[in-house]
């Protein structure tokens, strides 16, 4: 086979949208983005090496990453249990629920953020309830996770339903007619199907989590070493105009980002081959 | 003839018996996913309004009619006016080469595309501000020519670029690869020229998903937070855009005009989903619904 560039089409516009393409993109997100890593370069290995272990630093990946995690099982468990009840019940309501679960997508982040810290401030609607309890969620660790997981929910919902909505229900049937009880059926019918897209769905909201700072700076408190996310330590080492500092702790965040998005990519892509083979 | 109906009947519902979980199972799952979302959606969204609306409706609307209100009303338009349709136009022409040609990089283009999905919006606001900031690659230049674009307009409508490009291009290409390039193909058969072809057979096939790419990316223009706050430098009046203006409010304990700007961008965000429901009815076919994320 002899190796082509471009496989010859009648179709025109070819050079001019993919020239474009290529000029427009190149000059937003790839020059740009290049810069950080030409920055870094700048910095020598022992520099990058202090700023990006030092304590304040590392107690911020430890929350900005613990708190993700955390956040996407939390949706793992109810975005399923979400998508699950949009697909196979029908209730009153349904089709508003199934709108509004891409708020959190939708909704800018500091509008976001600043709900978020109302509600769950101990004079607000729900922090009220849970400060007797000995709860406080605003201005704590807890809160980064409140914020962060609402701003995962749209994720694994909306990558369960498709994969629950085109389940073959014969096969259920099939297990069913054979003796297995709902249960038995769910775990070793049902569950195998969703596996591949439920860690998708868990794996984007986590990827989103790790790199969000509108919602969080309201709620988090934002106290040194106990409450600071690193997207926020950047900011700080901007405004003080740290510029090296920010750059060294944007370089391990955009790294962080890239590993995420190839396992995403992976995933997806496992995810997509079991579906060709039935 | 009535029998059969019922038979059918009978048969279905022993069919769904097979497949579902019995009711106390089910109304725990509803319950639970109802729980979820009052905590985390039904409760924030009533209290936005709420919030807003805590001194009367003539204390929500003072809250738009300041200077530095307006004034973060006007820079948002602007900045939204500037950056979707730039977004729109090359992400349509990125779509067509991509969706509609086979070449090599094509895999390449298309991570280039999603990148600023992956990355957080501070790193995007800081890769400008170490392009053109006054410690920047090109700073000293900047200042010598007396060229603002850190903290000034101009890096606020670049980052809300960077982090919107995705959006047009991502609602297209799924869709315009799927419809495939015989349609066009028989147009410039038939003697069409490219424009032609173009506002005749390929526009009239993507309008709804173009339209909601562009609503999509709409939104977070004028939402955006982390990145404009990176590059605008929060100079009130002069590069203060909506989402920002809440903060400084918010910040000031003046709760109150923050949620009632912010019941703004709410609405924005309400009249977004809407949009995605209508729109989804419009296009809704089996193909085109599996092509959703």
């Amino acid at each position: 086979m002899r190796f082509v560039l471009k496989q010859p089409s009648v179709l025109p516009g070819f050079g001019l949208t993919l020239g474009c393409a290529l000029f427009y993109f190149s000059l937003i997100v790839l020059i740009p983005l290049s810069g950080l890593f030409m920055k870094t370069s700048t910095l020598s290995w022992e520099q990058f090496w202090d700023i990006v272990v030092n304590p304040r630093a590392i107690a911020s990946y430890q929350l900005t990453f613990g708190a993700s995690l955390v956040g996407a099982l939390i949706n793992g468990i109810f975005g399923a249990v979400i998508a699950w009840v949009l697909v196979r019940y029908r209730f009153p309501g349904r089709s508003l629920v199934d709108a509004l679960v891409d708020l959190p997508f939708a909704l800018p982040t500091a509008v976001a953020g600043i709900t978020l810290t109302a509600i769950y401030a101990s004079n607000g609607w729900i922090g009220r309830y849970l400060e007797p309890l000995g709860i406080k969620v605003a201005f704590t660790p807890l809160g980064v996770l409140v914020a962060l997981t609402f701003i995962g929910l749209p994720f694994v919902v909306r990558t369960v339903q498709p994969v629950l909505q085109d389940l073959d229900q014969e096969v259920e049937e099939a297990a069913t007619t054979l003796g297995a009880n709902r249960w038995q059926t769910f775990r070793t019918v049902i569950v195998p199907e969703l596996w591949p897209a439920l860690l998708t769905g868990m794996a984007m909201a986590f990827a989103r989590a790790v790199g969000e700072y509108g919602s969080v700076i309201f709620i988090a408190g934002n106290m040194p070493l106990k409450s600071e996310i690193t997207p926020l330590l950047i900011m700080t080492k901007l405004e003080q105009y740290d510029y090296s500092g920010a750059t060294a702790l944007g370089i391990v965040m955009l790294v962080a980002s890239f590993v995420l998005a190839l396992a995403i990519n992976l995933l997806q892509w496992w995810s997509s081959a079991r579906h060709m083979h039935q | 003839m009535n029998t059969s109906i019922i038979a059918a009947g009978k048969d279905l519902q022993w069919k769904d018996s097979l497949t579902t979980e019995s009711s106390l199972v089910r109304r725990l799952l509803i319950a639970a996913a109802f729980l979820y979302l009052t905590l985390f959606l039904f409760v924030p969204l009533v209290a936005i309004f709420s919030e807003a609306l805590k001194h009367g409706l003539s204390g929500y609307i003072e809250s738009f009619f300041n200077e530095d209100a307006l004034a973060a009303i006007r820079l948002t338009l602007l900045v939204a006016a500037v950056a979707v349709p730039l977004n729109a136009v090359f992400g349509v022409a990125a779509a067509w080469a991509i969706a509609k040609f086979e070449f090599v990089g094509k895999q390449a283009l298309i991570t280039l595309i999603d990148m600023p999905l992956a990355v957080s919006p501070v790193i995007a606001g800081l890769i400008y501000v170490l392009l053109f900031g006054a410690q920047g690659w090109l700073g000293t230049w900047l200042a010598e020519h007396d060229i603002k674009i850190i903290f000034a307009l101009p890096g606020i409508v670049l980052a809300t670029i960077f982090v919107t490009v995705p959006f047009v291009a991502r609602e297209l290409i799924p869709l315009m690869q799927s419809q495939g390039r015989e349609e066009e193909e028989a147009a410039i058969t038939l003697g069409a020229s490219g424009w032609q072809m173009f506002r005749r057979v390929t526009l009239p096939n993507i309008k709804w998903s173009l339209l909601y790419g562009v609503i999509l990316c709409n939104a977070r223009a004028m939402g955006e937070f982390g990145a404009v706050s990176v590059v605008s430098g929060h100079i009130r009046g002069l590069t203060n855009t909506m989402p920002l203006h809440v903060e400084i409010l918010y910040n000031e304990y003046n709760a109150v005009s923050a949620f009632a700007v912010a019941s703004l961008l709410t609405l924005l965000a309400i009249v977004t989903l809407s949009a995605k429901v209508l729109i989804e009815r419009k296009t809704a076919s089996p193909d085109r619904l599996k092509s959703r994320r």
